[in-house]
């Protein structure tokens, strides 16, 4: 079943959304299987084995009506970044009339949120990048990029986890692992954390990766 | 404790290990990958009285040839009408036989069918990710894709003689051409006429098939309106329609999120008899009620069960 509270990219949707979500994991009702939260709807599986289409509709209005309480702080996250790799960056500076400095710049001044993960494991998209750099994606996707490759497209950024085709601007590499392989929190964020990027130089990545 | 070691001596592209699958991460982007046909895949393990998600391997229509170079060991074959040999006889797929050392198995598609599963009398050694064994395809992680040279290790091997022979194949588990699916969720993004069209028109299966899902060729599904939807969840069974009218079902490994409209979600038990027609089949919709959709599951969650612990007492 799947919950909308929008049909366009809005921050009170998504607010609900993580609200649902959030009142769902602490109120589960017998037979949910799992919720997956996106920009403005979340997804809730079911086992039709246990209830149906109204027994749930039923639950989820009342989490929707009862006054919940107060969505946890989001946890802040740090991804370090190398900008010493980045084979759009030139591009970037070109198209956004800044200079590469000031791209760097402009991209770790930004308020980074998770609003879902998606396309494959451990993608999570991070809303927030600066207005100045933020470019439609490329004409054509570029294939066999690496993974944790930095890259951005409009206000989204993400770091990628897997060798991937991607259309977006590849602005920089990260060490850090979205994908942990810790098994207690085998994936870095969770939707709703904050995330803010720090640069490290070539060595410190080299080191770190 | 009794080990058999098998040499893969060929293995066709998408052959790979699997079990009941890692359900309950889409929100990380993780779908639940585990067998294409997981009704047929349970049986195989039933009939060597294996729990249902044990690991076993996928087969493709790429084929596998496997040499057991050490011990001996019992396996099942269910699922696509597949054909499998060794040099003393040859067997069609719903069947239990004994491989030991010196012998080679050779599986390759048969009269019908895409996907069928080799279940093992013992314990497949085979790499875990979040859980499960069951690989996700794009990302190779799990037990991974079967490659030639690469050797599979079984420990606590057994020999089951009173289980060889045929294990009944029922007729649900034949390829099903008539998919049960409920509109939507984005069906309002189509006009009366094209949602007509959908579930009475015929579609071909393409070439366009892996485990990710399964692109159709047909009449073209326009939108009614230039459209723009934030990327939002995908299930497996999601029928999803690219900008040019193109339709999608999705799959065992498929992506978790996508800003495309879904037209309809197809019954999660129609998918596995679905991904036993081969490309060119012609396959139609049928629109159901989320009532209907909930009463039809749980009598085929009654017929399968009971099937499935009458070849597992066998």
């Amino acid at each position: 079943m799947l919950v909308e509270f929008g049909t366009a990219l809005d921050q009170a949707a998504h607010d609900a959304v993580l609200h649902l979500d959030q009142a769902l994991t602490a109120h589960p009702f017998a037979g949910f299987r799992e919720s997956v939260p996106a920009f403005v709807n979340l997804l809730v599986e079911f086992d039709p084995l246990v209830t149906d289409h109204p027994s749930v509709t039923a639950h989820l209005r009342s989490l929707l009506t009862v006054q919940t309480k107060a969505r946890s702080q989001p946890k802040q996250r740090d991804v370090l970044v190398c900008y010493d790799d980045a084979p759009d960056l030139a591009a970037v500076a070109q198209a956004t009339g800044l200079t590469p400095e000031a791209v760097i710049n402009a991209h770790l001044s930004g308020d980074y949120a998770v609003f879902m993960y998606g396309f494959a494991p451990g993608y999570a998209y991070l809303g927030g990048v600066p207005e100045a750099i933020r470019l439609d994606r490329k004409p054509a996707p570029l294939r066999d990029v690496a993974a944790g490759s930095v890259i951005i497209a409009g206000a989204q950024c993400l770091v990628t986890t897997l060798l991937m085709p991607t259309g977006w601007w590849i602005i920089g590499r990260s060490p850090t692992a979205i994908l942990t392989d810790d098994p207690a929190r085998p994936f870095l964020f969770d939707v709703g954390d904050k995330a803010r990027f720090r640069r490290i130089s070539r060595a410190a990545y080299e080191a770190a990766k | 404790m009794s080990y058999a070691t098998l040499n893969v001596t060929f293995a066709g592209p998408h052959v790979t290990i699997q079990d009941q699958g890692r359900p309950g991460l889409m929100r990380y982007g993780v779908p639940a990958s585990g067998p294409m046909d997981r009704s047929s895949f349970a049986l195989a393990n039933a009939a060597l009285g294996n729990p249902a998600g044990h690991p076993g391997v996928e087969i493709s229509l790429g084929g596998l040839s496997l040499h057991c170079l050490s011990g001996a060991v019992t396996l099942a074959l269910a699922g696509g009408g597949f054909i499998a040999e060794t040099k003393a006889r040859k067997l069609g797929a719903w069947n239990i036989l004994t491989l030991s050392a010196g012998e080679t198995l050779t599986i390759r598609p048969g009269p019908w069918g895409c996907w069928t599963y080799l279940a093992f009398a013992g314990s497949l050694q085979a790499k875990e990710w979040l859980g499960s064994h069951a690989t996700h395809g794009s990302s190779g992680f799990g037990g991974g894709k079967l490659s030639t040279g690469q050797m599979l290790i079984l420990t606590d091997a057994e020999i089951c003689p009173d289980r060889e022979g045929a294990i009944p194949c029922p007729v649900w588990a034949r390829p099903r051409h008539l998919l049960r699916c409920t509109p939507g969720p984005q069906d309002r993004f189509f006009d009366a006429e094209t949602l007509a069209t959908f579930t009475t028109a015929r579609f071909e299966m393409t070439d366009a098939f892996d485990r990710m899902g399964l692109r159709l060729r047909g009449p073209a599904l326009i939108p009614a309106s230039a459209l723009s939807i934030p990327s939002e969840p995908i299930l497996r069974g999601s029928v999803q329609v690219s900008g040019d009218g193109t339709a999608t079902v999705l799959l065992a490994d498929h992506q978790t999120t996508g800003g495309y409209p879904k037209i309809a979600t197809v019954l999660g038990c129609d998918l596995d008899a679905f991904v036993q027609c081969r490309p060119r089949d012609a396959v139609m919709f049928q629109a159901i009620t989320p009532a209907e959709a909930i009463a039809i599951t749980r009598q085929n969650a009654i017929r399968f069960a009971g099937f499935e612990s009458r070849i597992r007492r066998r």
